[in-house]
């Protein structure tokens, strides 16, 4: 299926800005045609002022600083400085096994550390040509975790942008659903924020009794807290008004900036990898791909609230058809064996010993893996030189080329919008710097 | 068309410059032998092959072969939903090929973070700075000569102008001065430790009358 791109007759900034400073300024004339008004009230047109914002500001949504060029309240200039999170990731990768780097993983886009584990995960045994191999059982869960933790992005993502905008109640009702989803974790995993859930060729552990229950009773609620949520926004006029025609993304600026995920969606762009290039099971479930038609804040919000609602179908769907079976590759030399095997077989405590020691052996070459994170296209590109350590590992984030847009969307808009564009991006800092 | 036929396409319009392609795990590379064509290369991709999207591109450090640099482009087209990957390669002495800003606006950042990581330089490129270490740091630290631990360096000093919480304390690392082997808290001995936190305590509070005295910040309470 291709993508019809057509332009959608959106100014550039520079026009933008002129278009603004120039309302600002009719504006301001009929101000002081009024008789009664002193000459120091006169604001000077072109008069710029630097404001910095961040790195520390609620609405950078972490450690992301903007430097704003201001004329009155018109953004002339944008530039973010990003770095501040910055710990070297993909310096550490090179410098252990492909199975010790899944804890850094969850440090990425830490709103949904499960999505990153799988999509880790399913990079190195791209790598490894153990993607076809993996067991339907271990696939399944992989989906419904993943769709799990975008549930858990978008419903932060969400909250943060109503607040941004406003409305303080979505955000606590969000969180409320939230705290479902990392009790689900907890169950599964043992740990609420940082997962580190999945290994390569497999997953840590097999679903715990009783959690495919929850997760039900989990999926049932929070379609009546989406409802609500959708209640308290959707129609709202404050919302609407604050966030519609406002940071318009054209479709092939979007295509042309490398956005992904629901940004790229939110310009309506039918694109969704899981869909475009299925991994996992994600062919065997039925889901639709919302997309936006103006690529407007409220275009993106609604994309992210459909997107939600999808997930819980594709969760459904997973829990009625999940397999039995073993949850790892039936390879004792890419997978930890058991440890009952392991204290009382001579091969299995072998296996052991290299696959802790050294790392499970890949082979020469390179790839790229790209999955569909909450926030966009994670991807992975991995040079390998042989051995259990990668030679080059870059990581893709979403957020990083999300966040590249800003010099082109900021200017021309009022510096109280820059808020609701920011809100509207839902980009995560962790994964932009790495 | 399959990701193969395009690469076959592109060989055969720019002849020598583009190696045969390879495939591993159902992905075609080909090689750019001309770094200073990849411009050329990618803008004719785009155009003529659809190749729109620009996903990552990437630096690798081989080091201790000649050339040293790879940088790997990872194309892909909405229209057909084909990747390709481009690579080039880039010697020590050189550390410079052309941008492609100029085909996709994406790869701005991109190309910021190559230089910022690796020391590669893209000529053309409207804003080359780093991106993610800050403004006047003198390394290059994805380049494998580079420490896993860092290497000392400067911290410029203008964020901490007061002493932070709990400075000086037995689990707080100290900025700047050292390695992050030298950091580690765990490895400090508190003695000297303590006279040197003494000594930069001081240090700083000499900065803070000075500053004082030209009337620039008002002293910490």
């Amino acid at each position: 299926m291709s993508t019809e791109v057509h332009d959608l007759h959106v100014k550039e900034p520079a026009a933008r800005v002129a278009e603004g400073v120039n309302n600002l300024q009719n504006a301001g004339a009929m101000v002081h045609a009024t008789p009664g008004n002193s000459d120091e009230l006169q604001d000077d047109p072109g008069e710029k002022m630097v404001l910095n914002m961040g790195p520390s500001h609620p609405a950078t949504h972490g450690v992301l600083r903007l430097v704003l060029e201001l004329d009155g309240e018109i953004i002339t200039k944008a530039i973010p400085d990003v770095g501040y999170l910055h710990r070297g990731d993909e310096k550490i990768a090179e410098n252990m096994t492909y199975t010790q780097f899944i804890p850094y993983t969850d440090r990425l886009d830490y709103l949904a550390p499960l999505a990153n584990n799988v999509h880790y995960a399913l990079a190195v045994e791209k790598l490894m040509g153990l993607d076809k191999q993996l067991p339907p059982r271990c696939q399944y869960i992989r989906v419904i975790v993943t769709e799990l933790a975008r549930i858990s992005a978008h419903l932060l993502g969400l909250g943060a942008f109503a607040m941004d905008v406003g409305a303080m109640t979505v955000f606590l009702h969000t969180f409320y659903e939230r705290e479902k989803i990392y009790n689900l974790a907890e169950s599964l995993t043992g740990a609420r924020f940082t997962t580190t859930y999945t290994r390569i060729g497999g997953l840590a552990r097999d679903l715990p009794p009783g959690w495919i229950e929850q997760c039900r009773k989990f999926i049932d609620e929070v379609v009546v807290n989406f409802d609500e949520s959708e209640k308290l926004l959707t129609r709202n006029p404050i919302f609407v008004n604050r966030t519609r025609d406002l940071g318009v993304i054209p479709k092939d600026v979007a295509i042309d900036y490398g956005l992904t995920g629901p940004n790229l969606r939110g310009s309506g762009i039918d694109y969704d990898l899981r869909k475009a290039h299925p991994y996992l099971v994600y062919d065997q479930v039925q889901f639709d791909v919302p997309y936006g038609s103006v690529g407007d804040c409220y275009d993106r919000y609604l994309v992210r609230m459909e997107e939600m609602r999808q997930s819980v179908r594709i969760i459904r769907q997973c829990l009625d058809q999940l397999p039995g079976g073993p949850v790892n590759v039936p390879d004792g030399k890419t997978v930890l064996p058991p440890k009952e095997k392991v204290l009382t077989s001579m091969e299995e405590l072998i296996h052991q010993f290299i696959i802790v020691t050294q790392g499970v052996d890949a082979p020469r070459g390179e790839i790229y893996f790209g999955g569909e994170n909450p926030k966009g296209e994670l991807g992975f590109y991995i040079n390998s030189k042989g051995g259990g350590t990668p030679h080059r590992l870059k990581i893709r984030a979403p957020s990083f080329v999300n966040l590249s847009i800003l010099p082109y969307l900021l200017p021309g808009n009022m510096m109280s919008d820059t808020v609701a564009i920011l809100g509207s991006l839902d980009f995560v800092m962790g994964e932009c710097d790495r | 068309m399959s990701a193969k036929d395009l690469a076959l396409k592109l060989a055969a319009h720019f002849g020598e410059v583009i190696s045969t392609p390879w495939e591993f795990r159902e992905e075609v590379t080909v090689q750019v032998l001309d770094e200073n064509r990849i411009q050329e290369v990618c803008a004719y991709c785009k155009k003529e092959l659809g190749f729109d999207y620009l996903v990552d591109l990437s630096g690798v450090d081989n080091y201790g072969e000649d050339p040293r640099f790879t940088v790997v482009y990872e194309l892909y087209g909405y229209g057909h939903r084909n990747y390709l990957r481009l690579k080039t390669n880039i010697s020590e002495e050189k550390c410079e090929l052309p941008s492609v800003t100029s085909v996709w606006r994406t790869a701005d950042w991109h190309e910021r973070e190559a230089y910022d990581m690796f020391g590669l330089r893209f000529a053309g490129h409207p804003d080359l700075r780093r991106i993610l270490m800050w403004e006047g740091y003198p390394y290059f630290p994805l380049r494998k000569d580079f420490p896993l631990a860092g290497k000392p360096s400067e911290l410029p000093e203008v964020a901490f102008s007061n002493p932070a919480p709990l400075e000086g304390g037995p689990f707080v690392t100290v900025a700047g001065g050292k390695d992050t082997i030298a950091r580690e808290p765990r490895v400090r001995v508190p003695e000297t430790d303590s006279l040197e936190t003494n000594a930069r305590l001081e240090r700083r509070r000499d900065l803070g009358r000075a500053d004082e005295q030209h009337g620039n910040i008002k002293p910490a309470p």
